[in-house]
């Protein structure tokens, strides 16, 4: 039922609402996260965020991150799109869409999704600045934290 | 032991670009049976592998591209990724 792609491309929010939810009259509600890139780090400029990924897990832990979403909630559809690539401040990142009847599991699913995602999904992010330097974004204990208070994990090796 | 399968070694983000390579094919070495015994073997290549990899806190691990701890199975014929913790979304 999930759809999870990875793409170069940016994706366009309404496009991919409409492939979840057309000819469907059971839907009562659609939780939507989109990622964007800030044009800022901590406090430098910005000029581009670089997305590596590891290609052939990737689909994989989307789907199995979005399983559990459907395990968890009850879902009428999920829709999982990633970027990778070169991207620029304001340019969208990573979007997520998770349908049901019913306003509270999919706003839950929706948050489940993105937090699960930053911690489970074999993504880094490199940042290049202004000044000519690039980073490695370092992973953060807050995002470990948000991931974790949905319990149940092997969150501690991912 | 080895079946004569190699392994397939793949590393992301700044461990690839520490140690200046992607992917190798590698004949799992004698007393290699582990995550961690292979990341011990690939520290004696010299200081930047050593360097890199006792950072044991920062480098995580898949094989067969799933997540996997220090002591996880790495036999003949398996796909083995090096990579830091993840930063998407």
């Amino acid at each position: 039922m999930a759809d999870v792609r990875i793409a170069a491309a940016a994706f366009d929010v309404g496009s991919e609402f409409a492939a979840l939810t057309q000819s469907r009259t059971d839907i009562g509600g659609v939780g939507c996260f989109v990622g964007t890139v800030r044009g800022a780090a901590g406090g430098r400029a910005l000029v581009a965020l670089t997305l590596e990924h590891y290609p052939e897990m990737t689909e994989r832990a989307l789907a199995a991150i979005a399983a559990e979403a459907e395990r968890r909630w009850d879902l009428l559809g999920c829709r999982l799109v990633h970027r990778v690539g070169r991207m620029v401040p304001g340019d969208p990142i990573v979007l997520v869409l998770a349908a049901s009847a019913h306003r509270q599991s999919a706003l839950e699913a929706t948050a489940f999704l993105i937090d699960w995602l930053k911690t489970r999904a074999p993504f880094w992010k490199k940042e290049s600045f202004a000044d000519g330097t690039e980073t490695w974004v370092d992973a953060r204990e807050s995002d470990d934290e948000a991931a974790a208070q949905w319990g149940a994990d092997q969150a501690a090796i991912c | 032991m080895s079946d004569g399968r190699p392994v397939r070694i793949r590393y992301f983000a700044w461990l690839r670009e520490r140690l200046g390579i992607g992917e190798e094919q590698i004949e799992l070495p004698a007393g290699v049976a582990t995550v961690n015994d292979l990341q011990l073997w690939l520290r004696q290549r010299g200081p930047a592998w050593d360097t890199v990899f006792a950072m044991s806190r920062t480098v995580r691990c898949a094989v067969n591209q799933q997540f996997a701890g220090p002591d996880v199975a790495v036999n003949p014929g398996d796909e083995v990724a090096f990579f830091p913790p993840v930063t998407g979304g």
